[in-house]
């Protein structure tokens, strides 16, 4: 499924068009940085770079079961790209997308990576969204030389690089956000809940060890794992009343966010209900995306602990709503992967810009300390591990499905995808 | 799992609080079971009746929350005043489509394989593909749900601790409803006992001047029918995305094979039998560790009695 073809004859069609009636037909067409950057030395690796154009994949599922979580990083990104092309591109070259279908399936990535690397060279790749997508592409990233830009919040212990991480790992999002449950909310006991693979296994291990040596008199009162997809919450539901622990962690992942929340609502666990007894809800998989299947009016009162929440009040999140809204319809929502994907193709941006190359060694090189000042979550920085520093938020559940931002973090969270004794 | 960690679970906890406790968990299995039971009772007409394998049973459970959704969509953008009432013309309508799809694909894809059940299976996976990417071409990857009418949220107070779920309730109701409704069809009326005769002797049925195969299109419309209305319950508890059905196909299968191919009753056992041990093994074990205990339990039932919980009396 490769869109350039069509997309750079539609572009010669509307070039053609605008040639009859611009006057300076030579200045459209030639690279201005042309002189400043030849292609021979901007790519010495072969990649697919031209004078004029330079052409990258992306490659999600757009279809199979995460093709709901994944949609959103699609538009993201090709939103960025377009805004980069309607700014004079990268180095004076227009980006071109080859986008691929990784189909909810590891080994379609594995090979589809391979596609993009391998035979088609492209400059860089932003893609995947589950860790296992992820695992399945890293070894071809390493072997092959790419450059995978990354998006999702995800469990860390992990740093290449072959790979730009521009969601937060775990300590980033979990260590923050129990700190403010137990300093602002009072929680003392926990109830740790999640989906049954990697990431929220390793996500609630990080979150009891956290609770168990860093936080006084805080214990762990139960620790629960359902099969991706389940849809029957009521023994658990009932196990949560039961021990009435202070805060409820969820990190139920995908469509059985829609059954978890509707069955609490159903069983008298509303956000309301919970703040009467001095309990909360605490989740760190939840986004503006899954609230939009769920029903705002079923977790209203809850919270979400991420680094970006489409209701964030600053000109630059403002500006990149509006631009979102317009691009992929009114209706369309943002969440914190979404965002993330977004930064992508800017951050490459300015690291193809800073090395003065295309080249991935130079770009691996470049990339630490490669900033954002009008990034929609605010300030970014890239790591020496590749990771950005960021801030962490929590927002309350709104019935409307949006989030109330109640609290960040002072300070950007250092990045620490191997943190000590958490393993 | 000993006893006496069963027992260690409930320590320091009141009488009361625990009463209350085993009052919402029963009604967690009786809830659990309704749904079983309708997801489970059009496959076993299907597949009892019929001898037909039908892989796309999940999808066309997935059409009929999909109809569901539509019918809500629409009334929350055109007709709020409507919102109270539109659930149970939902359930209708998703009757309706899926059993109208159940009677075209019988007619197009099924009649021709009846007596090669690898065949039918192969083709009935091949139709929920295609059914999957159809819902995801129309109403796109998403989850999607659909928005519930405010007298199936939330729950009705027994005590001050006991919460049943309304939904739970409206659950078994359908699923009482519709088995009765099943159980007159098959048993009570002209139509049932064509079916029957259709089953016990089809050459002889035929020579009675009853037209089997208007039977087999009947028959096969009404499964896929009740699926249908099984898909616009779902949507009280659940989300619904273009691949639910490979969520629910596999307990579908096992229900049905465990209760006795094509025994109605063997299937309501079945239900039973599975929802309250997974609703139990659940509350004192771990999610995935009581899935994985109740398949144990129906293999090593069906390794005892490999015809199931009930036989279906079917001359051979």
């Amino acid at each position: 499924m490769t869109t350039h073809t069509a997309r750079s004859s539609l572009r010669r069609l509307l070039g053609a068009a605008m040639l009859s009636v611009a006057a300076a037909p030579a200045a459209l067409a030639a690279n201005p940085m042309l002189e400043e950057y030849p292609t021979s030395e901007v790519n010495t690796t072969g990649l697919m770079v031209t004078d004029d154009t330079v052409t990258v994949g992306q490659l999600h599922s757009v279809t199979g079961t995460m093709a709901i979580s994944e949609t959103g990083s699609v538009e993201a990104e090709r939103l960025a790209i377009e805004q980069i092309n309607a700014q004079g591109g990268v180095l004076g070259r227009q980006i071109e997308i080859i986008q691929e279908d990784g189909a909810s399936d590891w080994p379609t990535f594995a090979e589809k990576a391979k596609k993009l690397l391998i035979s088609d060279k492209v400059g860089t790749v932003f893609g995947c969204w589950t860790s296992a997508s992820r695992k399945a592409v890293l070894p071809i990233f390493e072997k092959e030389n790419g450059m995978l830009y990354y998006p999702t919040f995800y469990e860390g212990l992990e740093a290449s690089k072959n790979v730009i991480y521009t969601g937060q790992e775990a300590t980033q999002q979990i260590i923050w956000g129990l700190d403010w449950a137990h300093t602002e909310k009072g929680a003392k006991t926990f109830f740790l809940i999640g989906s049954d693979y990697i990431w929220p296994r390793t996500s609630n291990k990080i979150a009891r060890f956290h609770i168990e040596r860093y936080l006084k008199g805080c214990k762990v009162v139960g620790e629960e794992y359902y099969p991706l997809g389940h849809t029957n919450f009521g023994s658990l539901i009932n196990k949560v009343k039961l021990k009435k622990p202070d805060c409820i962690y969820s990190i139920v992942v995908g469509g059985s966010n829609v059954s978890w929340y509707k069955q609490l609502n159903a069983a008298g666990i509303t956000g309301d209900s919970l703040a009467k007894r001095g309990q909360i809800l605490l989740t760190i998989s939840t986004t503006e995306d899954e609230i939009l299947g769920i029903g705002g009016e079923n977790v209203a009162g809850f919270y979400a602990c991420m680094k970006y929440f489409q209701s964030l009040d600053n000109p630059a999140n403002k500006a990149f709503v509006a631009a979102f809204k317009e691009r992929w319809g009114d209706d369309s929502v943002i969440g914190d992967v979404t965002q993330a994907a977004y930064l992508g193709p800017w951050l490459w941006k300015k690291t193809v810009e800073k090395a003065g190359s295309f080249d991935i060694d130079k770009i691996a090189a470049a990339s630490p300390g490669i900033e954002m000042d009008n990034a929609p979550e605010g300030y970014v920085r890239i790591h020496e591990n590749h990771h950005l520093w960021s801030k962490a938020r929590i927002g309350e559940m709104m019935p409307d499905g949006q989030f109330k931002v109640l609290a960040e973090s002072d300070e950007l969270i250092e990045p620490n995808p191997f943190p000590e004794g958490y393993q | 799992m000993t006893t006496l960690a069963v027992f260690s679970m409930f320590e320091g906890y009141s009488a009361e609080e625990l009463q209350a406790i085993f009052m919402m968990q029963s009604f967690n299995g009786l809830s659990m079971f309704a749904v079983f039971l309708l997801m489970a009772l059009g496959l076993a007409i299907i597949f009892g009746q019929m001898k037909v394998i039908n892989m796309a049973h999940g999808e066309f459970l997935t059409l009929g929350a999909y109809t569901t959704v539509f019918v809500s969509n629409s009334v929350v953008g055109s007709a709020e005043w409507a919102l109270p009432y539109y659930f149970p013309v939902a359930i209708v309508l998703a009757f309706l489509v899926a059993g109208a799809l159940g009677y075209f694909v019988e007619i197009t894809l099924i009649r021709w394989l009846y007596q090669r059940p690898l065949d039918t299976l192969l083709a009935t996976w091949g139709l929920g593909m295609i059914m999957q990417q159809s819902f995801r071409s129309g109403f796109g990857a998403r989850e999607d749900s659909a928005v519930m009418p405010d007298w199936l949220m939330g729950s009705w107070a027994v005590t001050d601790m006991v919460d049943i779920p309304i939904n739970g309730m409206f659950m078994l109701v359908l699923a009482a409803f519709v088995t009765g409704l099943v159980y007159f069809l098959l048993f009570r009326s002209r139509y049932g006992l064509r079916v029957r005769a259709t089953v016990a002797n089809r050459p002889m049925a035929d020579a009675a001047g009853i037209n089997t195969k208007r039977t087999d299109r009947m028959t096969f419309a009404l499964g896929c029918g009740i699926a249908g209305v099984a898909g616009a319950a779902f949507t009280t508890i659940g989300s619904v995305s273009p691949d639910a059905g490979k969520l629910y196909i596999v307990d579908t299968f096992i229900i049905v094979v465990f209760g006795g191919a094509g025994s109605i009753l063997g299937t309501i056992l079945a239900a039973f039998t599975i929802a309250q041990t997974q609703s139990i093994l659940e509350f004192f074990l771990s999610g995935v560790l009581a899935k994985v205990y109740v398949l144990l339990i129906v293999m090593g039932i069906l390794l005892l009695r490999p015809q199931g919980l009930v036989k279906a009396k079917i001359r051979r």
